[in-house]
């Protein structure tokens, strides 16, 4: 669908985007992404860029607001985007975060702009009644999304940074089995970079607790087609399978995604070259 | 007045020429939640395989100017699943269904074949001849007339006779026309081309190459120009061959440019990443291109840039250049 830029601003290092999109507000729920063209109608651009949700308003018929980094071609087309110009936007797409049916405490840890994707869970979280306690981290202080409103919202809110500019120096992970031993928490949200989810999940399982994850695979689609954005998982049966993280995630329970083997086909995976095809059924 | 766009791919109708590209609509249902995919002439599956398999690593994918590279490896559930779950959802919503195999031995893509023979609501079967033959040191099938023609005389001889069997051709060859006779003359009742001529990318950041693969195959408009080609070539040559053409189709325009080169069916591929309502956006905009252009029917369109230089009222010579 064809969306109109509402607003366009600066956040600390990051874009953010603000655009007239009804039919993805009205669908969101935390943890969707939507799937953006770029560079123009006649653009050699051809794969979609995913950007998480940060924010949905009513405003105009529903807006959706994502938060972006300048990594390439793609996102340096979208932050010379200004108010008034189109936007070919797909979603709400992609398995949004699931939320606990009773009142537990809640850590939820960022990384990076990752940090933008949480602010709605941490919303939907609050909404059924339960404590939210955040945990952000980046390389410096201009990286870290997302502080003041994490502190506005949260119980608490722990900070860290690799060079020290900002909070504690060093990495989410560092400081996480602190506070969840000091809040007692029972669930763990995470999103950011891929080997921080790694670490994240390592520290929830070492605690025993519940730990969602949202990852960011390479995408070319975003809607379940091209076979990209495969990741392994292991299934409710014990097979790990490469699954697609844009239909079947990007949320995932965390013990189930095999960080360490990202980017590789495990051998023991249904449909791996030499054994794994012999686990077929 | 609306133009016909019906079309044959051997004695089957599609009620139109727009087609998925194999492996570019996975299951079908990721599909439908964006349209309906009954208005299509047919859908394309992504390769079958007997096994399950896992494809290759990650980074599969890169972008390249107006295209891509993908490395993929047939990734899918094997036939079993296809054939219990995949096929009939398919069948049940009467969707026409080419059926897209792939094999690393001509047992394999024959066993495959049987395995289709009885199964309701195959429509076509299409040959991924662009594998490795593991029973010749991975020397692809498609690059090799004789291998190629093995494979195709194998499966049509145990596909049901009122199943067309399609050859799907790579462009990776010295001369396509002499891979595609080798497989009319073993039985293919169309051919399908292209398929994915291979590329590499390097990360200049990183300073290795881009995919986990090293290679992969290059699709998009990139190699629009290459595909014309060889519809073009193979059309010219055997112009009684229906050809499903494809190949950095994005546009109604880029669809007819193939149908002027011989395709009588057409089938979007990497379009469907970029937007994944691109077949009915192509097919509204082919009809609306051939009204324009005064055409009652698409068979009429179907290889019409052949006709001699001299020969330039169309509807003197249409029916004749017509190749259905
Ligand atoms: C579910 C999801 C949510 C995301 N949310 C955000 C977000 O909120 N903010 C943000 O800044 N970034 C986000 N990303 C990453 C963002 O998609 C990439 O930074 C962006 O696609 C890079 O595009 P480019 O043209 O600048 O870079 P290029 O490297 O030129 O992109 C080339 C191709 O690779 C793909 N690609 C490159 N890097 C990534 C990546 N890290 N993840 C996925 N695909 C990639 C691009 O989509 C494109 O198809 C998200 C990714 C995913 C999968
Ligand atoms: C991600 C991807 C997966 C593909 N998988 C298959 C496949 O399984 N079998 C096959 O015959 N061709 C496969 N192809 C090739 C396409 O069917 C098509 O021939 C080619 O991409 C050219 O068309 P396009 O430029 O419209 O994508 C694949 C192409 C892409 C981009
Ligand atoms: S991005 Fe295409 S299948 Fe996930």
């Amino acid at each position: 669908m064809t969306g109109t830029v509402l607003t366009t601003r600066r956040v600390d290092a990051y874009h953010a985007l603000t655009v007239v999109a009804p039919g993805i507000a009205e669908r969101f729920r935390p943890g969707h992404f939507v799937g953006v063209a770029v560079g123009g109608a006649r653009t050699s651009m051809l794969t979609r860029r995913a950007f998480s949700v940060h924010d949905v308003k009513p405003d105009y018929g529903g807006t959706v607001e994502f938060v972006f980094t300048v990594r390439g071609p793609g996102t340096a087309w979208l932050a010379e985007r200004r108010a008034r110009d189109t936007l070919d936007l797909v979603g709400p797409l992609g398995r949004s975060f699931p939320l606990p049916r009773d009142p537990v405490t809640c850590v939820l840890v960022g990384g990076e702009y990752g940090s933008a994707t949480l602010f709605p869970v941490a919303d939907a979280l609050q909404q059924r009644g339960c404590r939210v306690d955040f945990v952000l981290g980046a390389v410096s202080a201009d990286r870290v999304f997302g502080a003041l409103r994490a502190r506005r919202m949260g119980e608490t809110t722990t900070l860290t940074t690799e060079d020290g500019s900002l909070g504690m120096r060093g990495r989410v992970t560092d400081v996480l089995p602190g506070v969840i031993a000091d809040v007692r928490a029972d669930a763990v949200y995470a999103c950011g970079p891929m080997p921080m989810l790694g670490g994240v999940t390592a520290v929830a399982v070492e605690f025993d607790i519940p730990v969602q994850v949202a990852v960011e695979e390479q995408m070319a689609c975003g809607v379940g087609v091209c076979m990209t954005c495969v990741l392994p998982v292991i299934g409710d049966d014990g097979v790990t399978r490469m699954v697609r993280s844009c239909v079947e995630g990007p949320v995932f329970r965390g013990e189930r995604v095999r960080f360490d083997d990202v980017g590789t086909i495990p051998f023991d995976a249904l449909g791996a070259p030499g054994g794994g095809t012999r686990n077929a059924g | 007045m609306p133009v016909d766009m019906r079309t044959y791919l051997g004695h089957v109708e599609l009620v139109n020429p727009i087609t998925t590209a194999a492996g570019c609509a996975a299951s079908g249902s990721e599909l439908a939640q964006f349209f309906d995919l009954g208005r299509i002439g047919a859908l394309t599956t992504r390769s079958i395989t007997m096994a399950p398999r896992a494809g290759r690593p990650t980074p599969r994918m890169a972008e390249t100017p107006s295209g891509m590279l993908n490395a993929i490896g047939l990734q899918g559930p094997g036939v079993d699943a296809f054939l219990e779950r995949e096929l009939p959802w398919l069948d049940q919503r009467g969707v026409k269904t080419v059926v897209s195999v792939a094999g690393g031995t001509v047992a394999e893509y024959t066993a495959l074949a049987r395995r289709l023979t009885d199964a309701p609501g195959v429509g076509a079967v299409e040959v991924n001849l662009s594998c490795p033959n593991i029973e010749d040191r991975g020397r692809v099938f498609a690059r090799d007339g004789a291998a190629s023609a093995e494979v195709i005389a194998s499966v049509r001889s145990v596909m049901r006779y009122d199943v067309p069997v399609v050859a799907k051709l790579s462009p990776d060859v010295m001369d396509i026309v002499s891979v595609a006779r080798a497989c009319v003359d073993a039985g293919a009742d169309a051919l399908s081309m292209i398929n994915n001529p291979l590329g590499m990318s390097i990360d200049t950041e990183a300073m290795r190459p881009s995919l986990a693969a090293v290679t992969g195959g290059l699709s998009g408009p990139a190699i629009r120009p290459l595909a014309v080609r060889c519809v073009w070539q193979v059309h010219a040559a055997l112009p009684s061959v229906p050809i499903i053409g494809m190949g950095g189709v994005l546009t109604g325009q880029d669809a007819f440019e193939l149908i002027l080169a011989g395709a009588c069916v057409v089938a979007v591929g990497t379009a469907l990443f970029h937007d994944p309502y691109a077949c009915l956006r192509i097919l509204r905009e082919l009809e609306e291109l051939l009204a324009a252009r005064g055409f009652h029917r698409l068979a009429d369109a179907v290889g019409l840039a052949h006709r001699p230089p001299g020969a330039t009222t169309r509807h003197r010579i249409d029916l004749e250049e017509s190749s259905l």
